[in-house]
């Protein structure tokens, strides 16, 4: 009782926007993601009228960027939207929650782990999924920002952890694209390619994990060609080594006339729905942060550091690299597979430089060795390219220019050397009220 | 034999362009150990210069104000256009690589990366995606030297490039600034401790470099003329393998991994589907890569480079 007193009055001493900080620094991820929650059903209850009351024309499909940057004197509508719609939703939710929250949250780390991450990926799942389906254009942005999470993260593996500038990963992604989609059009569409299908069609969906495991597997065979020349060499070298094989996949599948040449493959089937992309992405971000922890990528950092000294430690770092290597084709295969069954289109045009400059943008402007910066880098700059869409061409001078000042100004990226950890993110934020209660004895 | 001097004449002109263009690379390569990822679109920005340049030029001249023979024009148009493009390539390295000298060098590949992204829609935002066609200022004149067709331009090409890099070469080798050039090559730590400006001599760097890049976009122009903001990305990325190929920060062997580069692709276009062009260049760069890592006249894990 005595203690509450102490808070209150440490409350009225601070300015209120510390105690609003105080407030949220209790709310644990848990009653976040309620508070997310809430904030979509909200939407998808009231979005539309809301929207017409506010003059909008219809819901802000992105945050309402397309609307502020065609039509400004709709701003403080679309703000105010953004305002009764997301923040003061979440915000009140997760505020008034907060102790119900902590409590469940402590409740459930009682349970094995591996619940309570079940949980808040079922919730965010929820939300995702609600906030997704609103349109397709949202359904479309939200499954390629989870394909660039994994294409990021496979990528840190290499540039970050294994220290490499490795520039094939456009090259896997191709290698995967194509490998699924050849399998999956072979053996389940009726094309005008291959003729008619193979299996029955009603199997197909059941056969799509395999058909992505068989574009990373097709990836990862090509990454041997990459994996080789970089036992004899590091750095520029490996970084036109990789370039090359990028190219070199590109025109190669440009030669290729069964799959259409450069003018591409279509006619994938549309399996690539949300709840599939969602999976593999979590396990995408699962395997690659236990690999990353794992005594395998511990040697991985010991020979970004110091090749000879590792080989001296009883590290096999041919092993280690090849096993790198490979690990991050096959996710980039994965995700390239995906890919190209959320967009049921592909060209090799696609695979190019531009890919690759996205692709190392995203991680270096997360962070590397970092899963957590990874998934904040990627989708941070992808939602930044949705965002700024409306500017057309100079969408990618307002990026460039943004990615400049963010190197100049945070060289080693947004999270850099940060390890995740699920248990401390998921854990219930009594520690903030104890921190208050610490600072008000103190004085 | 015919067939192979003839595809030799191509070649020379077709590899005069990568070496121009690798020669930049290399030497900031050499200098601050990074590769300038918007060299390749400097390559650019020097021939839309130089189109620019040329065009006023072919007007002035036109208009009667101050009549100029052709030679004339295009002499003054390398000339004006590579003093243009070396500021851009001053700019680039005060804008994008200067504040980043203490970053790691993936952070610096990153801007680099954004500066020649920037170069490509600033351009295709300021002048629209027509193509431009550059003036045609040399007539060309077709001789046949034993059976195999020669153009004027052709030789044009290949002499103004090989003139330009006997110069870099002596500037290097003989003069002060060359000598400051090739003692930062050597070692960027201490050399600065003697009283060379680091950041002087990188900047002259890529003032030579972008100036080189600018008189291979006029060349090409000439041969090609038809200038669009993506042109610097294919040519400009081949140059960078040629650099590499050469051995990193070595300025004779980017100039003949340049020139082999040119052979290669042609004679490969020669014998094969031209569309399998790429495809053959890269294979070959790769298996050189994996028997001879260190390129031609690279040195394995030394900071003693060769400029």
């Amino acid at each position: 009782m005595e203690v509450t007193k102490d808070i209150s009055s440490a409350r009225e001493k601070s300015s209120w926007s510390r105690r609003l900080r105080e407030q949220f620094a209790q709310v644990p991820l848990l009653g976040w993601l309620f508070g997310l929650l809430v904030a979509v059903v909200m939407e998808y209850l009231v979005g539309y009228p809301l929207a017409r009351v506010l003059g909008l024309a219809s819901v802000p499909a992105l945050f309402g960027f397309e609307i502020i940057f065609r039509i400004p004197t709709l701003i403080p509508s679309t703000l105010l939207y953004i305002l009764l719609v997301y923040v003061l939703p979440t915000g009140l939710v997760a505020w008034l929650g907060s102790s119900l929250a902590n409590k469940l949250a402590a409740r459930l780390l009682r349970y094995p782990l591996l619940i309570s991450v079940v949980i808040h990926l079922g919730l965010l799942y929820a939300v995702l999924h609600l906030w997704g389906s609103f349109n397709d254009y949202r359904m479309i942005v939200l499954k390629l920002t989870l394909i660039a999470i994994m294409l990021t993260l496979s990528l840190n593996v290499v540039n970050g952890y294994m220290g490499e500038f490795s520039c094939s990963h456009p090259g896997f992604m191709a290698l995967g694209a194509y490998a699924a989609s050849v399998f999956t059009v072979l053996a389940f569409v009726h094309d005008d390619v291959f003729g008619l299908p193979l299996l029955p069609p009603a199997l197909g969906p059941f056969m799509f994990p395999i058909a992505l495991i068989l574009g990373g597997l097709v990836a990862a065979l090509g990454a041997v060609l990459v994996a080789i020349p970089s036992f004899r060499t590091r750095g520029d070298y490996l970084a036109i080594i990789s370039l090359a094989f990028t190219f070199i996949v590109k025109s190669f599948i440009e030669n290729l006339e069964v799959v259409g040449g450069p003018r591409g493959f279509m006619n994938q089937p549309p399996w690539a729905n949300l709840p599939t992309v969602f999976v593999w992405t979590v396990l995408c971000v699962a395997v690659i942060h236990n690999f990353v922890r794992s005594t395998l990528g511990k040697a991985l950092c010991a020979v970004r550091d110091d090749e000879t000294a590792a080989e001296a430690m009883t590290v096999n770092t041919r092993r280690t690299k090849m096993v790198a290597f490979l690990f991050a084709a096959f996710w980039a295969g994965v995700a390239g597979g995906l890919f190209a069954h959320v967009m049921r289109y592909v060209n090799p045009g696609t695979f190019g430089v531009l890919k690759l400059s996205e692709v190392l943008a995203m991680v270096y402007l997360g962070g590397l060795n970092s899963v957590v910066g990874s998934i904040i880098g990627a989708v941070s700059l992808q939602l930044l390219m949705e965002a700024l869409r409306p500017l057309e061409i100079l969408k990618w001078i307002a990026i460039a220019v943004l990615l400049i000042l963010i190197m100049i100004f945070r060289p080693t990226g947004l999270v850099a050397f940060t390890e995740m950890d699920v248990k401390s993110l998921l854990k219930p934020k009594w520690k903030a009220v104890e921190e208050v209660q610490h600072a008000v004895t103190a004085d | 034999m015919t067939f192979f001097l003839q595809n030799l004449v191509n070649a020379l002109q077709w590899g005069s362009f990568y070496a121009l263009i690798a020669l930049g690379y290399s030497m900031v390569y050499g200098i601050l150990m990074l590769f300038n990822f918007a060299h390749g679109d400097i390559f650019m920005a020097g021939a839309y210069i130089g189109f620019f340049i040329s065009s006023g030029l072919v007007a002035l001249s036109a208009s009667g104000v101050l009549p100029m023979p052709n030679w004339l024009i295009l002499a003054l148009t390398i000339l004006f256009t590579m003093i243009a493009t070396s500021f851009l390539g001053m700019l680039v390295e005060r804008v994008a690589y200067r504040p980043l000298r203490e970053a790691p060098r993936a952070s610096a590949a990153v801007t680099g990366l954004m500066v020649g992204i920037i170069l490509e829609t600033g351009n295709l935002a300021l002048l629209g995606a027509r193509r431009r066609n550059f003036p045609a200022l040399v007539e060309t004149t077709t001789y046949q030297i034993g059976g195999v067709s020669v153009t004027n331009t052709k030789i044009m090409i290949v002499a103004v490039s090989v003139l330009l890099m006997l110069a870099l070469h002596l500037f290097i080798r003989r003069t002060k600034w060359g000598m400051a050039m090739r003692a930062m090559a050597y070692d960027y730590v201490v050399v600065p401790l003697m009283g060379v400006p680091l950041n002087t001599i990188a900047l002259l760097t890529f003032a030579i470099g972008s100036a080189l890049a600018a008189a291979a976009g006029i060349l090409f122009g000439v041969a090609y003329p038809v200038l669009e903001p993506y042109m610097g990305l294919l040519v400009g990325w081949k140059a960078f393998v040629a650099a590499i190929l050469g051995g990193r920060g070595s300025v004779p062997g980017a100039a003949l991994a340049g020139f082999l580069l040119g052979f290669v692709e042609i004679f490969v276009a020669a014998v094969f589907p031209s569309t399998l062009r790429d495809l053959i260049a890269y294979s070959i760069i790769l298996v050189i890569l994996t028997f001879r890592p260190h390129g031609f006249f690279g040195e394995p894990y030394s900071a003693h480079l060769r400029l």
